[in-house]
């Protein structure tokens, strides 16, 4: 009873979706105040509806109703309860209502927090939300119905949920990373909105920004989670493999970089109008092409979802209406000749723009070299791959290239600069900044150049921020009331961009200093990586709730000095009988010392054990938490909840509108 | 609809089988050839899996591929060799790094161009700003300056 | 370009990118064609199954035949074999590649379900299989008179396969070698 209870509130959601795709947009055309003030209730009731319907399928997981399809294919009585309901995720039916779920609860976010907003703009924007809405929620109905019964033919038990699924890590990562993907949608719909009015000015960049930068916030947390569950789950010690769903998730968040960088250029001096209006579209577009390639089985991935043609071409068509009819909306309704704001060479708009041309052609690169193999195909010119060292070889040559000019971004004027300005703000931060970066790969095993060449970055990206903060501090009573001075987006904007040194940092180190080493290993045996011995004390049987395992038990010591006790485990699921290796990490905010087990070798209790050495892995995550942080921060900004515009605010978007 | 369980049943294996972390004790004659080893294994990507290379693999195939791997290592064959080796057997698909040719170059070039365009696009932006700014001074002109003046005006009394 | 028409760019781009898309749904990016097609059979000398004789490649060229990569362990094997018993009675010539098998077990899913094949290579350590470019059991490929690899079926050869696929292709050898 409750499946169907479900299915019919995922029907009543589609109904309201459908009529507040249409009836606000009416009504902003006509307008007509009746239908424009329905808008909000009807976001609220789809929200309701797609709530019913989603912990209706919660519970049927819960309770291991074993006659719904997806419960039988993806949970086991035997899971966790905790993985049960994260199972409800772990699969094409369940995570599209995810998607549905929290593309309803973004949209009810804008109608009921955006007082400020006219309400012609307003039904516009819910509008065009709605109609995403109607087409993820159609997707659900007509090809992926989460709701599908066995009957008759229910199995006892359920197949369970894949293994690598049953994380922590995973609960969280895809309504993360669906936060983010989804919360492009707010972006896009108040470009589409903007389109539809006629009105592309300061004002709307206003509105978009801090919905921009909470998307861009939590789909960085997302591909940090889903790429710190990599590193312990999948159990061989990589973070980041290039595959087409990262790229998927990947190439949203570089469009959103530039997406946010180009909405403050937007934002204070009505510049690159047409720009961050295509940048919006062009993120969110990557949301949902993302959606397709991982579900239209176009091309072969680690992670891809169980495929079929029919929600492919479902997708596709989609894909179509929605990023053709606004990309035609734009190319007839965008303003055709730039604004007359000016700038000179040596300013911050001009190092925004670099920011964006970097952020680009990285996307672009990305996008190109994840299709490429399918274009290749699709001429007739074989099969093609296109893997790590190609995307590392592009990524890190623009990267480097950024990170320069990234340290003089925050520090300059807008409209103009000068560069003896420059010299004196920054010139003893590079000096210091060069002397870290012929310095600090010291520390390191061996003296590297890439190491050099991360810290020489970071810390001029570091120093040059620390310094500017602390000249808007100082001069203050105290300290508190120093701090007071920066505004949420200036420190929303210091702490991404020190996430941002802390990154490279990160990633540098540990891909040039990892050592790592495969080993025949008894117990009683003992090896030193790194400084750091490793003795395999003793093997033992263990039992989880719905695993057996053989447990390894390792004592580190450096210096005779315990360090910690690792226990990998090699597991045997009971229901599915896969076999996974369950690494065991001694996490550190300078290096982290992983453990995973092999295959036993011979009969005589050897097993062949992975050992990994992996300097400042962390700061790589720790740089993205930052980033993320950032981002939610900058939302706090007062100037975001004004109720009533100031007039000049308005009076110079009218002005640069025009 | 047995070409389906088949394959249905060959993707399951695939999808299970990362997990199961590869971990094989080659004793190699020096450290050179073991970083070779690892440099090069990370780069072939296992023919029959869905996404992995060949280190990752648990695949009978990519077993197969890392002993022929390590077979050649000690052999003495150069990485070139080794390359074609591979390719002369499963095709320009197993290189995760696509060579440079005809039909690759496009994927090669593609970056360097799009970075040059957009960059040459940036400075003709930047320059036409530039113009306008110093027509103008940087400032608003006077008829700007009315005009603002006039919109404040009615935006004040229009709110 | 007009101001107007280059707000079009991006929606041109968009439009070639779809259609790549929808030709990328009717692709499978599964579907490899062997490397090998239209080189020689690799060279090799192995042992035939059931005897002590070494076989090499001029043994098993002459005319067009079918290679049948299989082995016991290999569940779709068993599905296909009924057929390749039927195709032998049809008087097409089948050499089989025993693939990463025990002789023993070979020999008694032989006896068990009768022998489709001229001979059996007994291919223990799959090195014949790397060079052949195998991914796995079973594949079946087809030979020229030459000992030219004219074309590669991966997964199970049944009457669908044969019919739609391989026979077109073995005729147009057939042929090729009659005048």
């Amino acid at each position: 009873m409750i499946p169907e209870i479900g299915h019919y509130a995922l029907i009543n959601a589609l109904c309201l979706a459908v009529i507040l795709a249409v009836l606000p947009a009416w009504g902003a055309w006509r307008r007509n105040t009746t239908a424009m003030s329905l808008a909000p209730g009807l976001a609220v009731g789809q929200l309701v509806f797609v709530a019913i319907s989603f912990a209706c399928l919660a519970a049927a997981f819960l309770q291991d109703d074993f006659t719904v399809k997806v419960v039988a294919s993806n949970s086991n009585s035997l899971l966790p309860p905790m993985y049960k309901f994260s199972a409800l995720w772990g699969n094409h039916e369940g995570s599209l209502l995810l998607w549905a779920l929290i593309l309803c609860f973004w949209t009810t976010a804008v109608a009921l927090l955006s007082p400020q907003l006219p309400m012609q703009v307003l039904s516009r924007v819910l509008s065009v939300m709605g109609g995403i809405a109607v087409g993820f929620l159609s997707f659900s109905l007509f090809t992926s119905n989460p709701f599908e019964r066995l009957l008759p033919g229910s199995p006892v038990d359920g197949s369970d949920l894949n293994p690598l699924l049953q994380d922590p890590g995973l609960i969280i990562h895809p309504p993360l990373l669906y936060m983010g993907y989804v919360g492009f949608s707010v972006a896009f719909a108040f470009a589409i909105a903007a389109l539809l009015g006629g009105r592309l000015d300061a004002s709307w960049a206003r509105w978009s920004r801090p919905w921009t930068n909470v998307a861009w916030a939590f789909l960085t947390l997302g591909i940090m989670l889903g790429s710190w569950w990599a590193y312990y789950e999948l159990g061989w010690g990589g973070w980041w493999f290039w595959d087409p769903v990262e790229n998927a998730s990947f190439m949203p968040w570089l469009a959103g970089t530039a997406l946010i960088h180009s909405l403050a250029a937007t934002e204070k001096r009505g510049l690159f109008k047409s720009w961050t209006v295509l940048l919006a579209i062009f993120a969110f577009s990557l949301s949902l092409l993302g959606t397709f390639l991982v579900r239209s089985g176009v091309l072969t991935s680690v992670h891809a979802f169980a495929t079929d043609p029919a929600r492919g071409m479902f997708i596709l068509l989609f894909l179509a209406i929605v990023v053709g009819g606004s990309l035609i909306l734009y190319a007839l309704r965008a303003p055709a000749v730039s604004s007359r704001v000016s700038f000179a060479w040596v300013s911050r708009e001009s190092l925004l723009l670099f920011n964006n041309v970097v952020f680009l052609v990285a996307t672009l690169t990305v996008l190109f070299g994840t299709l490429f193999p399918l274009f290749m195909d699709a001429l007739g010119q074989g099969k093609y791959s296109v893997g790590p060292p190609y995307f590392n070889a592009v990524f890190v040559p623009l990267m480097a290239l950024l990170a320069p000019f990234m340290g003089l971004g925050p520090v300059s004027r807008w409209k103009g600069d000068t560069v003896a300005r420059w010299k004196g703000e920054l010139g003893i931060s590079a000096a210091v900044a060069v002397v870290c970066g012929l310095t600090l790969p010291l520390l390191g095993a061996d003296y590297n150049l890439w190491v050099a060449l991360a810290a020489l970055l970071a810390a001029w990206l570091v120093l040059g921020l620390v310094r500017d903060a602390w000249y808007r501090v100082r001069g203050a009573s105290s300290l508190g009331s120093g701090l007071r001075r920066l505004t949420p987006s200036y420190c929303g904007m210091l702490l991404a961009h020190l996430g941002f040194a802390a990154c490279v940092l990160g990633v540098v180190a540990t891909s040039q200093y990892n050592v790592e080493r495969d080993l025949k290993m008894s117990p009683g045996d003992s090896e030193t990586l790194a400084g750091y011995t490793f003795e395999f004390v003793e093997l033992a049987p263990v039992r989880g709730p719905n695993f057996v395992a053989d447990e390894a038990r390792f004592r580190v010591t450096k210096d005779n000095e315990l360090i910690a006790t690792l226990a990998p485990q090699k597991r045997r699921y009971l229901a599915s009988g896969s076999v996974m290796t369950e690494a065991a990490i001694d996490a550190g905010l300078f290096r982290d010392l992983f453990v995973a087990m092999g295959e036993p070798i011979g009969s005589d209790g050897a097993w062949a054990i992975r050992l990994h050495y992996k300097p400042m892995v962390r700061w790589m995550w720790l740089g993205a938490i930052l980033m993320g942080f950032g981002g939610f921060a900058t939302a706090l900004d007062k100037r975001y909840r004004r109720q009533r515009r100031t007039a000049t605010a308005s009076a110079q978007g009218v002005l640069h509108g025009a | 609809m047995n070409r389906f369980c088949v394959a249905a049943l060959l993707l399951m294996s695939c999808f299970v089988m990362p997990a199961a972390a590869v971990i094989e004790t080659y004793e190699f004659s020096n450290e050179e050839l073991e970083q070779r080893y690892q440099d090069l294994s990370a780069e072939l990507r296992c023919p029959k899996c869905q996404n992995q290379n060949i280190a990752d693999s648990n695949a009978p195939i990519a077993q197969d591929l890392r002993k022929r791997l390590y077979q050649q290592l000690e052999g003495g064959a150069s990485d070139g060799e080794i390359l074609d080796y591979m390719v002369a057997r499963y095709g320009e698909f197993v290189l995760y790094r696509p060579r440079f040719s005809g039909a690759t170059a496009v994927l090669w070039l593609a970056p360097v161009l799009l970075l040059l365009a957009a960059i040459v696009l940036a400075l003709l932006v930047l320059r036409r700003r530039k113009d306008s700014g110093e027509r103008t001074g940087g400032e608003l002109s006077v008829a700007e300056q009315q005009r603002l003046h006039t919109l404040l005006d009615e935006s004040e009394s229009g709110s | 370009m007009g101001p107007r028409l280059k707000l079009f760019i991006p929606l041109i781009l968009f439009v070639v990118l779809a259609l790549f898309l929808l030709r990328g749904l009717e692709l499978d990016p599964r579907e490899m064609p062997s490397a090998l097609i239209d080189r020689p059979l690799p060279e090799f000398t192995l042992p035939s199954l059931g005897s002590d004789t070494l076989v090499n490649r001029d043994a098993v060229i002459g005319e067009v035949a079918l290679f049948n990569v299989w082995a016991t362990w290999c569940v779709s094997c068993r599905v296909e074999h009924p057929y390749l018993n039927q195709l032998t009675q049809q008087g097409v010539p089948i050499y089989g590649v025993n693939y990463k098998d025990e002789d023993q077990d070979a020999l008694r899913w032989l006896q068990e379900l009768g022998n489709p094949y001229r001979l059996n290579i007994v291919d223990a350590d799959g090195s014949l299989g790397l060079d052949l470019g195998v991914y796995g059991a079973p594949e079946t490929y087809l030979v020229d008179a030459g000992g030219v690899i004219r074309y590669r079926h991966v997964g199970v050869v049944d009457e669908r396969v044969w019919r739609d696929i391989l026979q077109p292709i073995y005729q147009e050898l057939l042929e090729e070698r009659a005048p």
